[in-house]
């Protein structure tokens, strides 16, 4: 399988996008997108993805605003409720079904927006026996880092290791409102919100609108010379939080077996990993479920993750720096790969995970040939 | 539109249902696993032998969960491939579109195909959950309902089309006691043209018996590539077109007599499965009909009937159970009840065992090959078709 990307486009990246609403960005994004792959939305594009929730949206039924500002009114548009990755997997299953040649996949957030967003996170748990009235929904991922930390012999520092890189990669990245160079005393140093867990080592959310243009082998070449080719895809679930297991990346696992076998590479052969990092053990966890590292541990304190390492994790900053733009998360990893590759880089892997409270995650395989 | 090119021939091999009730006590992954169950049980397949699952569910706020997906994805995804796909109300159908091409793309090979409703919890009344799906700040101040705006859908069709409220109330007559058959029914009556006039009004021209009720309940589908199918049935039915639209937000500026949308999604089926003449070449059909008039607007957009004259289709019997084309065979939501997404998972059902002779007492009366269910939603706006042979 191959389906190429043949146009981006983003917009905003801001903690707070004061003059542009959700639908704005949209159409400020996929205007980019489809400029870059030099094409008509109205009549070239065949199938339209947009993927969002209801509670983030604040509204009902939030497909409704979907059509009009990607261009896909009167076409095939539906929603994926869903994180950007699992949108760019069904695109695909469009593409390789026959269903369409071109397919969009758009994705956005507008946390600023959101005046509750614990309170919407405490909805996302079981109605009757997992909402506990957390003050802090951070408070998951706290103990799940400690169940990590203990499972995979990881101290408190070698979180800030991950914090202090990706924080300090982001400052090559046009889209990191959160890069800056701190030491690893200044992470350590900072207050907890969540043991293990500072403010450093959470990411922020972040407003933001990403378009992906998805075609086949065949119509993307006759696009563009350059098109990044998607090789293997897949996204799984564990379960629900009651029954997942804590410290453990399963839904990583399950989805990168599958994305491997259809790109036929090991992971020996994967040159750079744009990965979630929500919380700074979070990447260590996905490294691991993605079989990209045999020892984490011995290989961050090498600075093996670094650009020139064996292999750069998060090379622009992650989410740590970038920003966590809720469904798009997936997609703003895709948006650091595919700028990385058309860098020179050879090939990537993109891993994405849905955030509190869901063990839910997805892989994109990403290559230049 | 390129269609109908490189696909795998995509069968279903199992439907279930639950009730459809008001006030179920079951959670909704219970329902949800329970149809599951029944679909996995008629297929003859267990869960581990599944790879992918699809979830349909419209608005969260009707279960009061979010992140839906996820919390349905219990009720069989467990360690698989899952996601929920979303059109408002036409995410019924959207659902078996769904896994038709997770099938199809060669990515999966068996699918549970999962839709779930839970309404009826929803205080001081289901219709509240739709005071946020209109435009934040151009709409949501007038605070509509959706019985308002379909109400002048209604009226402009009967007022274009010249019909009457009599020449549409014999839908609801029609599915009500098309219902009678199905066990799985909510609102199953006999009834006259008089007693649906005599209804209390809602919103003029909607009464009450022109509405379908609140209800709970679940569907799911079992479907797979045709390798697995021909090892577990000797009649499977095939999906063999599929197709969606979505119309612009803006429902204010439409002419909203004709369905627009429904007809480009019909189009895009039909040239899928190679229909040209839909009223000849169609059998049975499952048009969505969470009001009575809805029915006959939908029979005209799939090109069905010309124009306003689905009415007088009906009235000749054309849409019967024994008729030419019976519509709604199961009863349709009139009959059995509208747990959104689940009620349209369960016209495509209705197809599925027409198709396979299984029916039952629903079974019409004349041999049928071809069927189509269809679903319709969001802001009067989006229509998910499928079609399906034996």
């Amino acid at each position: 399988m191959k389906i190429g990307i043949i146009g981006v486009g983003w917009y905003g990246f801001k903690p707070s996008i004061k003059d542009s609403s959700f639908r704005e960005m949209m159409f400020e994004a996929s205007t980019r997108a489809y400029e870059e792959a030099n094409i008509n939305p109205r009549t070239d594009v065949d199938t339209f993805i947009s993927c969002q929730e209801d509670f983030w949206e604040g509204i009902s039924i939030s497909d409704e605003f979907a059509p009009d500002p990607i261009g896909g009114a009167m076409r095939p548009t539906m929603t994926v409720t869903g994180d950007g990755i699992q949108g760019i997997v069904h695109g695909i299953m469009h593409i390789s079904s026959g269903l369409s040649n071109i397919t969009t996949v758009e994705a956005h957030a507008k946390p600023s927006d959101i005046l509750s967003l614990n309170h919407i996170i405490e909805f996302g748990h079981d109605p009757i026996y997992g909402r506990i009235g957390a003050k802090n929904c951070n408070f998951l991922a706290g103990l799940e880092a400690v169940k990590y930390m203990q499972k995979s012999k990881i101290e408190r520092e070698d979180l800030a290791y991950v914090v202090a890189k990706n924080k300090e990669l982001g400052l090559k990245n046009p889209r990191a409102s959160f890069a800056s160079k701190l030491s690893i005393d200044d992470v350590m140093n900072s207050e907890y919100v969540v043991y293990p867990l500072t403010e450093l080592d959470i990411s922020r959310y972040v407003d933001g609108a990403i378009v992906i243009v998805l075609a086949s082998e065949e119509v993307a070449r006759k696009y563009t010379d350059t098109p990044i080719w998607i090789t293997g895809a897949s996204f799984a679930s564990d379960s629900t939080l009651e029954l997942s297991e804590l410290g453990e990346a399963n839904y990583l696992k399950i989805a990168s077996k599958k994305a491997y076998q259809m790109a036929k590479i090991n992971p020996k052969q994967i040159k750079s990993a744009f990965i979630d990092d929500t919380y700074s053990y979070k990447e260590l966890e996905h490294i691991e479920a993605l079989g990209l590292s045999q020892n984490v541990k011995e290989d961050l304190r090498e600075g093996q993750f670094y650009p020139g390492g064996k292999i750069p994790v998060n090379p622009l900053g992650g989410l740590l720096s970038v920003g966590r733009p809720l469904e798009a998360s997936g997609l703003s990893l895709l948006l650091d790969a595919i700028s990385y590759l058309r860098d020179g880089e050879e090939n990537a892997i993109v891993g994405s995970w849905r955030g509190i409270p869901t063990f839910t995650g997805g892989v994109l395989v990403v290559s230049r040939k | 539109m390129k269609t109908n090119l490189n696909f795998r021939r995509v069968a279903v091999i199992g439907a279930g249902l639950t009730l459809f009730r008001r006030r179920m006590l079951e959670t909704p992954q219970e329902l949800a696993w329970e149809a599951s169950k029944a679909a996995l049980d008629e297929a003859g397949l267990d869960l581990k032998d599944i790879d992918c699952v699809v979830i349909g569910s419209a608005p969260d706020a009707f279960d009061g969960v979010h992140m839906k997906g996820e919390y349905l994805a219990h009720a069989g995804g467990v360690k698989k491939m899952v996601s929920r796909v979303f059109v408002g109300g036409a995410t019924g159908v959207m659902v078996p579109i769904s896994a038709w091409y997770h099938v199809a793309s060669g990515l999966c090979e068996k699918v549970l195909a999962i839709a779930e409703e839970k309404m009826s919890p929803a205080r001081p009344h289901p219709q509240s959950v739709f005071k946020y799906i209109w435009d934040p700040i151009t709409e949501k101040p007038l605070n509509p309902n959706l019985i308002w705006i379909f109400a002048m859908e209604m009226h402009r069709y009967m007022h274009v089309n010249k019909i009457s409220k009599e020449e549409i109330a014999l839908v609801s007559v029609k599915n009500k006691r098309n219902a009678l058959n199905n066990p799985y029914a909510q609102a199953a009556a006999n009834l006259t043209v008089d007693d649906i006039l005599n209804s209390e009004v809602l919103v003029w021209p909607v009464q009450r018996l022109d509405t379908s009720p609140v209800s709970d309940g679940a569907a799911a589908m079992v479907i797979t590539s045709e390798d697995v199918a021909r090892r577990h049935t000797d009649t499977p039915v095939w999906i063999e077109g599929v197709g969606w639209a979505l119309d612009n937000t803006e429902w204010i500026q439409r002419d909203l007599y004709y369905p627009r949308y429904l007809e480009y999604a019909a189009r895009m089926a039909y040239r899928m499965a190679g229909i040209e003449n839909p009223f000849k070449e169609i059998d049975v059909i499952e048009p969505y009909d969470p009001f009575d008039y809805k029915e006959l607007h939908h029979i005209e957009g799939l090109m069905i009937a010309k124009r306003g004259d689905a009415p007088k289709l009906l009235k000749e019997g054309v849409f019967d159970i024994d008729g030419d084309i019976p519509s709604s065979p199961s009863g349709g939501l009139l009959g059995v009840g509208n747990p959104i997404a689940a009620a349209g998972l369960m016209k495509t059902i209705s197809i599925y065992w027409q198709l396979k002779g299984t029916a039952g007492k629903m079974q019409v009366k004349k041999p049928v090959h071809t069927g189509l269910a269809q679903a319709w939603g969001d802001l009067m706006q989006a229509s998910t078709v499928v079609v399906m042979r034996n």
